[in-house]
């Protein structure tokens, strides 16, 4: 056999240092037993239309015409297209040079950075530069992009909640910096504390670490908690003392279940500061059309907004985004009708927010109903869903189900997930994935499944979950597995 | 490689210049002086500037979007601003391989299906019929069977949806007569995302080195770059239409290993960018038994497979000579790359692609698959335009005839435009241009005189980029200066597009035949 170019030995340090747990091995395990016939429930990622969720209609309308314009020249095309979807491929298409075949500017289409620039001014009250804003193959792109400018080595650290959604520890460990983690706090509701922030950076420095950059995620993944006013403020300030740049992951924005603290954007918080702040902060928003009601995953449509970086670094990234030469087309128009969707009046506005505010409560009533089935099952505590897409129950294993785990090679949440998902077909990522306090144990489900499916999944779970409690718990015990 | 850094830092001044709406803070400082409070410690970071980024991103460049599109996009918006302000009435974008941005039209077929499938609520209406083929919306019940649920909206498999890949491997298999397998199969949102994938997996330092054509696309300089890597050049011939010669790529490994470089990898580009050059099948086999011999990963850029407009050759891809040489996954490790964007079907915009891999142990595949799910899955829409392109309509399809004379147009056209301007460009005084053999682009040497190149030293700029500045003031005429290539020393080319319609080449051409006499006229020693 010839020498291989390319074997585990001279692979990429930094790519064997990534883990991604929401396709790792419970993902892998359930696909499986799904090839072996086993019906599985994935509740791994927030991916609403896998679960049932049906695409909003307007922008599926538009897209697919702006995909083939020559229907708009057959008459025709009225009879299964509205008016309003037809008047709005035509404008979307006049945005572009050459039709959703064409690479767009590398920062994506001019027309449609500007009604992203409108949104966040209607969204916060405060005008937003659409040469600042870039849009992506989806914001996951955009936070890659951005961490890749920020983190020169080993010796840069960004700020991450644990828990924290692994695209950060996954980046971060792919470019070659270090991750500082700041803890939320579980019995606070996932809150944010100021301390525990001022904590961990010093520790880092005290390792030698330069602290470059903090990322929120708000509403949090996978936990749910929206931040207040108060907490922001608190977080901006810290910042602009400790010259971090802020990376805000905005991407459940639409998703708030509870109506105390309704979405507020790092940036308006910023700009009503005032200066100092508001004028030297650094700061990156990401957003998306993969979340929110539109749940249009597939697509692969996001955007980064700027604010206080040096023109000369929006050069750098512009650069390097020149170099992948455009996000795909059509996510950029799903993005634009995301910020513009269709007004009162429109022809296609009435279902437009039928379907979308079913979408919202239905959202809502499903965040209630899977908090309240975990906090029914013995030994598992979890917190309110405030907001996004997902269910963080705490599992308190004991200890002879710890012991199991150890003797079977796992991590005690990951055993746990393995017999969940054997038993029950619900296949959910373990808590470890995602960061949490040592000894303290999780796993995160998406409050995705259809709601007529919910109360049968609940009791699925319930079941499991008592059953495996009382198998562990039992003292006379020898323990099946 | 050569960088020229000189054009690059004028685009900065030229870009700090530009008034910016919000940025209206200076320049910040490493050192925080305007706070208000002191820090929570004694050591505050340094804010995000040019002088704190991440050094590779200084360092990579991507010409084919870089100054002179700028500089392009600026005469552009003064000319809708004042009419007239510029001796031609419009900008004519030939530095970058977009077709449909130049009126080239789709293939009807594949737009049908995708807008089906953007919209398939609409299958079960009659109208539907009367809109669309027969067979399109046959191929969209197809593919949305293969789809769980039949969501294109949701995630599909971090390699992209099965069902599909399966279309693409019969498709290779098709085309190569070797069997391909849809697991070695990863769908990417076109194909540089996998090239960078490649990048990252096999650059560990850099004393890891790639070997790259020079000229080359710039995406594989700029990639090596980011990842922090060595490019190794070896040089294509341009005496023998941009020949290839084994000689050339043993010394150039050679010399890297006397350096300390570990080469990893060897890019071809093939058909050629922006050369245009088909490699031979005897020149492909040379490169098989090389990258076997040495334990190189072959790295085969074929997204312009079906662009050859020369009868006497013919792509074939390195899957298959391998195959033919008996060679299997135990002999070579070979990734192979596709694209949407380019052939016949110039899909830029859809960001659609894949990439081949074969001959890698199991645990290597694995780490890709975990470096591919970390971004989840490619665009949807793109994965199926993928499919599409692998198993276009057949002869005996409701759609076969307008299917075949749209793209037999589209390819006939190229060919004639590639012919067309290579014989404009071999007519300049002191330009020498090697014939597209396929992809689509030229890439002509201009013998500029002393006087010239003095010129464009006083300016600071490079004699090439000199020459397309002038040129685009001139004419609105945009090319890339062959130093975004790669050029040996001391030579000097600049890359165009084939893709402005036929019926603006005539214009073209005697606009830059016109440009380029005033030019001589004004520099000849």
């Amino acid at each position: 056999m010839s020498p291989k170019g390319l074997d585990y030995e001279t692979l990429n340090e930094n790519v064997k240092k990534v883990q991604y747990a929401v396709r790792g091995e419970l993902y892998l395990r359930a696909s499986e037993l799904q090839k072996e016939g086993k019906k599985i429930i994935f509740t791994n990622v927030g991916n609403p239309h896998a679960l049932g969720q049906k695409p909003l209609t307007f922008p599926r309308q538009v897209v697919a015409l702006c995909q083939a314009p020559f229907l708009l020249d057959d008459p025709n095309v009225g009879l299964i297209f509205p008016a309003d979807a037809i008047a709005r491929a035509k404008h979307y298409l006049t945005l572009t040079t050459g039709g959703l075949g064409a690479y767009s500017d590398s920062r994506g289409l001019p027309g449609v950075r500007k009604e992203v620039a409108e949104f966040i001014e209607r969204r916060d009250g405060y005008p937003s530069d659409p040469e600042l804003i870039f849009l992506t193959d989806g914001a996951s792109k955009g936070v890659m992009q951005i961490l890749n400018t920020i983190i020169r080595g080993e010796r840069d650290g960004i700020l991450v909640p644990v828990p924290q959604y692994p695209l950060y520890s996954a980046t971060i460990s792919l470019f070659g910096g270090s991750l500082v983690p700041y803890y939320l706090e579980e019995t606070a509701n996932w809150g944010l504390d100021v301390n525990n922030l001022r904590q961990s950076v010093a520790q880092a420095r005290s390792r030698g670490i330069t602290v470059r950059a903090m990322v929120i995620i708000n509403p949090g993944n996978p936990t749910g908690q929206c931040l207040s006013e108060a907490n922001l403020k608190e977080i901006l300030r810290f910042c602009y003392h400790e010259n971090l740049v802020l990376l805000g992951d905005e991407v459940y924005q639409q998703n708030i279940y509870q109506d105390e603290r309704p979405f507020l954007s790092a940036r308006k918080v910023m700009l009503d500061m005032g200066p100092p702040i508001s004028r030297e902060l650094q700061l990156v928003s990401f957003h998306t059309v993969s979340k929110g009601y539109w749940g249009e995953c597939g697509q692969r449509g996001g955007y980064f907004e700027m604010t206080n970086i040096p023109p000369q670094t929006v050069d750098e990234i512009y650069k390097v985004a020149s170099i992948s030469l455009s996000p795909n087309v059509p996510g950029q128009i799903f993005l634009g009708l995301m910020v513009n969707p269709p007004k009162p009046g429109d022809i296609s506005y009435l279902k437009f927010v039928t379907e979308s505010k079913g979408i919202l409560e239905s959202l809502r009533r499903r965040a209630q109903i899977m908090t309240d089935g975990f906090n029914s099952c013995r030994n598992v505590v979890c917190n309110f869903t405030e907001g996004a897409m997902y269910s963080f129950p705490q599992i308190r294993l004991p200890p002879k189900a710890m012991e199991a785990a150890r003797r079977a090679g796992k991590v005690p949440d990951v055993f746990y997930c393995l017999k969940l998902l054997e038993a029950t077909g619900i296949s959910t990522v373990p808590g470890s994935g995602f960061g949490q306090k040592e000894g303290v144990f999780h796993l995160r489900t998406t409050i995705l499944p259809a709601e007529e499916d919910m109360p049968a999944i609940m009791a699925s779970f319930k079941k499991f979950n008592d059953e495996f409690m009382e198998q562990y718990e039992d003292h006379r015990g020898y323990s099946r597995m | 490689m050569r960088r020229f850094v000189v054009g690059r830092t004028k685009s900065l001044v030229n870009r700090y210049q530009r008034s910016r709406v919000l940025s209206s803070t200076p320049l910040l400082l490493d050192s925080p002086s305007s706070m208000a409070a002191p820090p929570s410690s004694s050591h505050p970071s340094p804010p995000v500037t040019l002088e704190t980024i991440n050094p590779k991103v200084l360092k990579c460049e991507y010409a084919v979007r870089g100054v002179i599109v700028t500089l392009a996009e600026r005469l552009q918006h003064e000319l809708q601003a004042n009419p007239g302000s510029h001796p031609f009435d419009e900008i004519l974008y030939c530095n970058i391989g977009n077709p449909q941005s130049l009126c080239q039209q789709p293939i009807t077929f594949f737009r049908e299906v995708l807008a089906l499938c953007d919209h398939p609520a609409i299958l079960d209406r009659s109208e539907t019929q009367g809109l669309f083929s027969a067979d399109a919306i046959e191929r969209a019940w197809q593919i949305l069977d293969q789809i769980p649920g039949r969501a294109t909206g949701a995630y599909s498999h971090s390699q992209g949806i099965k069902g599909l890949r399966d279309t693409i491997a019969a498709g290779i298999e098709a085309r190569d007569d070797f069997p391909a397998d849809p697991n070695d199969i990863f769908l990417t949102d076109g194909a540089s995302p996998a090239v960078h994938m490649m990048m990252q997996l096999l650059i560990r330092s850099e004393q890891d080195g790639i070997l790259c054509p020079i000229p080359q696309y710039p995406l594989y300089s700029a990639s090596i770059a980011l990842h922090g890597g060595t490019l190794v050049p070896y040089y294509l011939d341009e005496a023998t239409g941009w020949g290839l010669e084994i000689s050339e790529l043993k010394e150039q490994l050679e010399a890297a290993k006397s350096k300390g470089i570990t080469v990893r990898a060897l890019v071809v580009i093939n058909p050629g960018n922006p050369t245009g050059q088909v490699l031979s099948e005897d020149n492909q086999r040379e490169i098989v038994e090389f990258c076997k011999k040495e334990g190189l990963v072959l790295l085969a850029d074929e997204v312009y497979q079906e662009n050859v407009y020369v009868p006497d050759k013919k792509f074939h891809s390195f899957k298959k000579i391998s195959r033919s040489m008996g060679y299997g996954g135990d002999d070579i490790s070979l990734v192979s790359f596709q694209s949407v964007s380019k052939g016949y079907y110039g899909e830029c915009g859809k960001r659609g692609g894949y990439m081949e891999v074969t001959g890698f142990s199991a645990d290597i595949r694995e780490q890709i698959y975990k470096v591919a799910s970390v971004n989840l899955c490619s665009n949807i829409s793109g994965q199926i335009l993928a499919s599409l392109v692998m198993n276009p309509p057949k002869v005996g399809d409701e759609s076969y005839e307008s299917y075949a004379a749209e793209k037999d147009g589209i390819l006939s056209s190229l060919a004639k435009r590639a012919k067309t301007l290579e014989e404009a460009f071999n007519h300049l005084e002191g330009v020498t241009c090697n014939k597209a053999e396929g992809a689509m682009y030229l890439f002509p040497r201009i013998h500029l005189p002393q006087k010239a190149i003095k010129a464009a030293e006083a300016t600071n700029t490079a004699p090439d980029a000199f020459y397309a500045h002038r040129l685009l003031h001139a004419t609105g005429i945009v090319v890339v200066p062959g130093s975004g290539f790669g050029q040996v020393l001391g030579t000097w080319h600049f890359r165009c597009t084939i893709l402005p319609q036929e019926d603006k080449i005539p214009a073209i051409v005697s606009r830059l035949m016109d440009f380029h006499k005033g030019f001589m006229d004004e520099f000849r020693d």
